[in-house]
């Protein structure tokens, strides 16, 4: 007996006999012999109850904010989900359905995804939404590929700034290898913004993507961006990690950007160890029949009233196959209903509000460590995260900190940029108090 | 029981999001605000985003009239082809809500998550053994991502070869994130014809396989419910000419503990942990498209990888041929603690699963074969595909049946795939229906075709009990409204 298989041997006996098979083995005889197993499955079996102990134990041996005062985000942020949005999330009608192909009965789904939609372009001052992709890396390389079939696939090379997520910059590498397009590196400035000028020198341009806040945290100047990215004749692409900081900053929309695309697990989704996030992706209404991905879009049913259908679906692989405009099928529905949720839940006026919370906290501890002594090697405005440089030979203070005090002072930028050895890149959200803060100045001052 | 499940309950009205609420309230427990806010250049200060206020108990009530909109599998019997509509069990949920899970920063040092590391090593491990294939990554985000990724295994391992190849032989059965993905690695999708048995002959490998092929892309079960019988003499041919074999394992239901894709010939196979796995489809994902290779392939999988030294578990990404990465960070590893805890929990019953879900599909078309039409009227394996050739005569289609079943309560097949079977009815029950869910289903199906012929209205007049009638999708298209 299993708890998840619901049929007695007296079901099973009746059945196999209305199939008119001897036993069950007998259901398989259309496999052959050279596609079978010769081993029968050797995994271990356990109880509802040896599986939480073992499940305890797998968890406890890994460090979370419950544990440890964790001061990096660099793509994954730790930011507080009020129970009650954690609550309707969790709604099994929500959870256990598949994508809504059937709108009449789908309609939960499909109303919250075009509130999510909505939402995000408010957010990101965007045109048009879709109903996510699977993380903010993949989102901004389909955006990169949406460029050059914008171009009609005439211009063949696209560009990304230095300070976009270096591990958004391997997952677009990944899907670039294989195709006959270039991707170029534009370096950054001393401000910590990025260089547009390095664009002049590059040909056959379709497409540029900036991150802001950038990879340092720094806020870019997309305007200018913008302007100098047009002036090139190429699609004006900006990426994010936090979409948060955008309670507060000028939207990517207000600044004529073509493509907006990033994370967006900052919106009411756990850290999860890097996933699951959910793929933001919005453009220019203009672009919507180049977007990748789902769209919900509103109708009427045959009683006139208000109903949400899946739409524009000949973009999609399952209509349109090899030409589609991606292949993505299942996409991140449920982490965009928690998004839509979340910022739902915020309202304008709370989301705001926490997000100047978020900026005010970072910049306590951002002019503290500064008055300290240290350097803030990047003058530009930062949101909720900054780069810190340290005195030689941090790295081991890093490390005992984390081991004895079980704080992690930020995120090593050697690792990606190896001439910033000793900086580090810090980041403050809501969940860290006062305290915490005053704490960390003490620790790590010279 | 003779009575159908299909009612009709209280329906709730509900808004908009922004037809509610008003400015000033919230649903959030704002944090105390312990520092002095700090200017901001107003260079770069924007007004703020234009969302509505509501409260708790407003956002609260929203959700859950919408949820109760929406029909799942805890509501009642799915039998959505190709999708797996699977029970998903409620201490997967638990498990990967522990703070230690959930609450883990991805870029702490492998030293302080070696549970989640462990996690991931033993996934990878256990799949490999229930697909006979040698090494797993699972960092692909859903199964058409699990394709990307083998597209990608294949050209790297040709370009490793020294050889460039630009074309691809997809089945005409294939689903069309196949040829999606493969046109994503640049190959030209050559169509394979399914043969009259309705599955893929070595004949037309054959004809069609040459030096300039990368390979085949195989669904396996296939979508017509049918093991491909010929795998490994099309995987000999396929070999012999320098090509490799890709398993779409979407199907994988069927055959756990029956099927060895090692022995079978298969090089690369994708698996969906939210199919086969039990992890919920959650209204469209997150999914989880774990991507298994033979030993050959392992050094192309994506990075970084888990590996083992001792009894520690680090992250490696020191795999120079390796395709690189395709996620921010490891994949959706929320939805891999849950695929991980449905495996320990069923052990080797996975054997079962597979036994009872081709069991539950055999039943279904014997039972419905006589009224419906069968392209293909042999044993099938996890699902069974039905026509509407029958219908026709009372001018009802395959989209009126499936409108009919959901005023009683069931969920629809899939409908019109795949695309080789004309108004295709593809029926996948899951081993999770019992007798009684079953035999009501098909006295549903067989009250539907006495309802086709008697008073067709009542099928292309549905769905009558719920929120919202057929909806016009011609209009949502010519004049897409997107936002609010
Ligand atoms: C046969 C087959 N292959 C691939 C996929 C794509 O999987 P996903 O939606 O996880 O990308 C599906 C899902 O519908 C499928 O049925």
């Amino acid at each position: 007996m299993m708890r998840y298989l619901p049929h007695t041997p007296k079901d099973i006996e009746s059945m196999l006999a209305a199939v008119g098979v001897k036993d069950l083995d007998g259901l398989f005889a259309s496999i052959p012999e050279d596609c079978r197993r010769d081993d029968p499955l050797d995994l271990p079996t356990l109880t509802e109850w040896e599986l939480n102990a073992h499940m305890d134990k797998l968890a406890a041996q890994t460090v979370s904010w419950d544990t440890h005062r964790i001061f990096a985000g660099a793509g994954s942020y730790h930011h507080f989900i009020p129970e009650a949005a954690r609550h309707v999330l969790s709604r099994s009608e929500f959870v256990t359905a598949y994508t809504p192909y059937q709108p009449e009965m789908s309609q939960g789904t499909l109303q919250g995804i075009f509130e999510y939609q909505t939402l995000v372009c408010r957010l990101l001052g965007m045109e048009v939404a879709n109903a996510s992709l699977y993380d903010g890396a993949s989102a901004l390389a389909e955006a990169l590929l949406m460029a050059i079939r914008i171009g009609r696939t005439k211009k063949k090379t696209v560009a990304v700034s230095d300070l976009v997520n270096p591990y958004y910059r391997k997952v677009v590498e990944t899907y670039f290898k294989p195709t006959d397009f270039k991707v170029e590196t534009i370096p950054h400035k001393a401000d910590g913004t990025a260089d547009l000028d390095a664009i002049a020198a590059i040909d056959d341009l379709a497409g540029v993507a900036v991150q802001s806040p950038n990879f340092f945290g720094c806020v870019e100047d997309l305007q200018a961006a913008g302007e100098a990215i047009h002036a090139r004749g190429a699609v004006f692409i900006t990426a994010f990690s936090e979409p948060l900081a955008y309670g507060l900053l000028k939207t990517p929309g207000q600044q004529d950007a073509d493509i907006v695309c990033g994370e967006g697990q900052s919106l009411g989704l756990s850290q999860s160890f890097g996933g699951p996030g959910v793929g933001i992706f919005t453009a220019k209404q203009k672009y919507v029949r180049n977007m990748p991905g789902r769209l919900v879009g509103q109708t009427l049913d045959a009683d006139g009233q208000r109903g949400f259908v899946l739409t524009l679906s000949t973009r999609e692989q399952h209509i349109r196959r090899e030409k589609a405009t991606s292949n993505i099928c299942s996409n991140q529905s449920l982490c965009a209903m928690a998004a839509g949720i979340y910022m739902a839940t915020l309202g304008g006026t709370g989301f705001r509000e926490l997000a100047a919370l978020n900026r005010d906290k970072a910049e306590y501890l951002k002019q503290a460590l500064g008055a300290t002594g240290l350097e803030l090697p990047f003058a530009r405005p930062t949101f909720n995260e900054f780069v810190v440089k340290f005195p030689k030979g941090f790295d081991a203070k890093w490390q005992t900190l984390l081991e004895e005090k079980k704080i992690m002072c930020g995120v090593p930028l050697v690792c990606y940029y190896p001439e910033l050895a000793d900086h580090y890149l810090l980041c403050v959200t809501e969940t860290k108090s006062r305290e915490d803060l005053d704490m960390l100045v003490k620790e790590v001052q010279p | 029981m003779n009575e159908f499940v299909g009612t009709q309950g209280l329906i709730l009205n509900e808004p908009l999001l922004w037809e509610r609420g008003r400015q000033g309230r919230t649903g959030y427990s704002l944090p105390t605000r312990d520092v002095d806010p700090a200017p901001l250049d107003d260079a770069v200060a924007g007004e703020g985003p234009d969302f509505p206020d509501l409260s708790e108990v407003e956002i609260v009530r929203h959700y859950t009239r919408l949820s109760q909109w929406n029909y799942g599998v805890d509501s009642g019997m799915y039998p959505l082809g190709s999708c797996t509509m699977k029970y998903n069990p409620k201490t997967n949920e638990r498990q990967a809500a522990l703070p230690g899970f959930a609450g883990s920063h991805p870029l702490v040092p492998s030293e302080l998550c070696q549970g989640a590391l462990r996690l991931i090593y033993e996934l990878e491990h256990y799949l490999a053994h229930v697909s006979g294939l040698d090494a797993v990554a699972v960092q692909p985000a859903a199964g058409a991502q699990g394709e990307l990724a083998g597209m990608l295994i294949f050209a790297a391992y040709h370009r490793d070869q020294g050889s460039s190849r630009s074309k691809i032989l997809i089945p005409d059965t294939a689903h069309g994130t196949n040829p999606a993905s493969a046109a994503l690695c640049g190959y030209q999708s050559v169509p394979l014809k399914t043969g009259p048995e309705g599955v893929l002959t070595p004949e037309a490998v054959e004809a069609l396989m040459d030096e300039d092929t990368a390979g085949l892309m195989v669904t396996n079960p296939n979508t017509l419910g049918l093991f491909e019988t010929h795998t490994r003499k099309i995987a000999d041919i396929v070999h012999a000419k320098g090509g490799l074999i890709y398993a779409d394992g979407a199907n994988m239901n069927a055959v756990m503990g029956v099927v060895d894709f090692g022995k079978a010939g298969i090089d690369v196979l994708h698996i969906n942990l939210h199919k086969t796995f039990s992890t919920p489809h959650g209204g469209g994902g997150p999914g989880a498209g774990p991507v298994c290779v033979t030993r050959q392939l392992e050094p192309f999988l994506p990075a970084p990888r888990v590996v083992k030294t001792g009894a520690a578990f680090r992250l490696s990404e020191d795999f120079p041929k390796s395709i690189g990465k395709l996620n921010a960070f490891y994949g959706n590893f929320g939805v891999l603690v849950r695929a991980y805890s449905y495996i320990l929990s069923l052990g080797t019953h996975l054997k079962d699963v597979s036994q009872h879900a081709v069991l539950n599909a055999n039943y279904i078309k014997e039972k419905l074969k006589d009224i419906y039409h069968l392209p293909f009227d042999k044993p099938c394996m996890h699902e069974c595909v039905f026509t509407d050739k029958h219908l026709e005569a009372h001018k009802v289609s395959t989209l009126d049946l499936a409108k009919r079943l959901i005023d009683y309560g069931f969920h629809p097949p899939t409908i019109y795939f795949p695309l080789v079977v004309q108004g295709a009815i593809m029926i996948e029950p899951t081993e999770s229906e019992s007798r009684e869910n079953i035999d009501q289903f098909i006295a549903t199906m067989r009250a539907i075709h006495r309802e086709a012929e008697d008073d067709a209205e009542r099928l292309t007049g549905a769905p009558r009990n719920t929120k919202v009638r057929r909806l016009d999708e011609t209009t949502a298209a010519r004049k897409p409204v997107l936002r609010g």
